[in-house]
């Protein structure tokens, strides 16, 4: 697995609100699925990392996942994509 | 019940009881002190309606803040409702019962005057919305996981009838878009089937279901007209609006507004826009164009576009003052700081206000003299004076999201 990327503590903190609230409106804000997939490590632990960090940048075509890539950096991507394969940090 | 009121009241009664002289000052004395129950969690003693109450969703607590739009105030909170990272609210007839509907298949049936839950079940794995029926004896709730719609009880949300949602392609698919229409019957659709389905609700135990099958790809959510005479589903997956005449299904649903769709753009779509609350305005009906920053008019007659109207951004919900002469209009990440309010007979924006970070949810009180805005990231609710613009409130929220007023009681759809 890669090393999870070093992000400002506060980013960190941002991410973590951003995926379970606006990544949350499509997947649950415990991201147990919503329209779109479970993302817990459950669901993703054997999906292979890389894909992952591509949907999350380039969205699936043909699906409602949109691409992040505007407002997400790829080393954005990888930490959150490492967190959901770990369990994902709680907001509070 | 361990509330002080009913200790309160019952020593009340007694000393009552012994006697009739001393009952005006028991009751002078018992005020104040009822009051100061009140304040400490317990709900207010006194008799009173629900017409100008209403509640909030708290997100991230699992919890509801009852409402009082008179005082603009809240009353208490409600906890213990579970995961309401996507939930809403439908009323019992009487307004006094919101049925509180969970993303993690949690039906809650919280009164308003007690402020407690009277019963609770967790009826699937992962819920999105529900209706009451006409007569308001039947709660329906629309389910992702299992794929379907299941009715319980409004009085002790018993089981009455399970709905399994298995498309034409053998498949059992989401269900989104429920509402409750005339006729006892309640209309849903099937996201990854593409059909819509009528139940017929004169038998509760045995719903009659009439299937439209290949009505669009992906239908993201429902609405009814506020008459109840038209049912239209949003398609994602394609462009247009699938529309169905509820005076006369047999006609079968037609492809209509194809002009709402993203044009085979793929224009991405950060938040799904709710259809629940589009406006209906008896002539106009005011719809988000998909993935674009843009709303249309179309006729409600017709069903044929009169305007379309540049906005801020990807709209999400769209909310008719009650005269129906402005719209307020809330939007999707990024652009979820701004609301702003269309104006009708000018077809122009008049106005475009900065409430918080992550707006998420308008509601007007029933005559329209009150908006209150949920600001998601500032933890709080702001209202305004939709005549003036004018700040007029303020309330502390955990993460609030829908806001819902007991008007919705008498509404149909809901
Ligand atoms: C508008 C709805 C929507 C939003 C918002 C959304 N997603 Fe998705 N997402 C989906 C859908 C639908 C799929 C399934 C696509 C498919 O059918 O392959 C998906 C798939 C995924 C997958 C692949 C899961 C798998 O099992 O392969 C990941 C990872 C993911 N999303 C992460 C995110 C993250 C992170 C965010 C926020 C930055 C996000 N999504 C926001 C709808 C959404």
């Amino acid at each position: 697995m890669a090393d999870s990327p070093h992000l400002s503590l506060e980013r960190q903190r941002e991410l973590v609100s951003f995926v379970r609230q606006d990544c949350g409106s499509c997947h649950g804000m415990r991201l147990t699925g919503g329209l779109g997939p479970a993302l817990t490590p459950d669901a993703l632990k054997d999906k292979p990392i890389a894909a992952l960090i591509s949907t999350i940048l380039q969205g699936r075509a043909g699906t409602p996942m949109p691409p992040w890539n505007k407002f997400l950096s790829e080393s954005e991507a990888t930490w959150i994509v490492d967190g959901l394969q770990k369990g994902f940090p709680d907001a509070r | 019940m361990d509330c002080k009121k009913v200790f309160l009241m019952r020593a009340k009664r007694k000393l009552m009881q012994k006697s009739m002289a001393i009952r005006d000052i028991i009751s002078r004395l018992a005020l104040p002190l009822l009051v100061t129950a009140s304040l400490v969690g317990c709900a207010t003693p006194t008799l009173r309606g629900t017409g100008d109450l209403g509640v909030v969703i708290e997100r991230a607590t699992g919890s509801v803040q009852i409402l009082d739009t008179t005082h603009r105030s809240s009353l208490g909170k409600v906890n213990g409702l579970g995961d309401l990272s996507h939930a809403s609210v439908s009323y019992s007839r009487d307004g006094r019962y919101a049925f509180v509907f969970g993303r993690d298949g949690g039906l809650s049936k919280v009164d308003l005057l007690t402020q407690s839950i009277t019963h609770r079940v967790i009826q699937a794995g992962n819920s999105i919305g529900g209706a009451i029926s006409q007569d308001g004896k039947l709660i329906a709730v629309a389910n992702y996981e299992p794929g379907g719609v299941r009715i319980f009880s409004v009085d002790d949300l018993t089981p009455i009838a399970d709905i399994p949602a298995v498309g034409a392609n053998g498949k059992r698919s989401k269900v989104v878009g429920l509402v409750d229409a005339p006729g006892r019957r309640f209309v849903f659709s099937l996201y990854d089937a593409g059909e819509i389905w009528v139940a017929d609700m004169h038998k509760p135990q045995q719903p009659i279901l009439h299937k439209f099958t290949d009505v669009g790809k992906e239908p993201y959510d429902g609405m009814i007209t506020s008459d109840g005479h038209f049912y239209a589903a949003g398609l994602f997956g394609e462009d247009g609006v699938a529309l169905l005449d509820l005076w006369n299904l047999q006609a079968g649903v037609k492809r209509t507004l194809v002009q709402v769709g993203r044009h085979g753009e793929k224009l991405p779509v950060y938040k799904m826009p709710h259809l629940e609350g589009w406006a209906t305005t008896g002539d106009l009906i005011v719809l988000p164009g998909v993935g674009q920053h843009e709303i249309i008019l179309a006729d409600q007659n017709t069903w044929q576009e009169v305007a379309r109207i540049p906005v801020a951004g990807q709209p999400v919900f769209a909310i008719a003052r009650p005269d129906n002469r402005q719209v307020w209009i809330n939007f999707a990440f990024p652009d979820n700081e701004t609301v702003q309010v269309l104006d009708l007979p000018s077809r122009s924006i008049v106005k475009t206000l900065k409430p918080g970070k992550a707006v998420l949810h308008l509601e007007f009180t029933p005559r329209g003299d009150q908006v209150w805005v949920s600001a998601r990231d500032d933890n709080r609710i702001d209202i305004y004076d939709p005549e003036t613009f004018e700040h007029i409130g303020r309330l502390p929220a955990d993460k609030p999201s829908g806001i819902f007023f007991t008007s919705r009681a008498n509404r149909t759809g809901l």
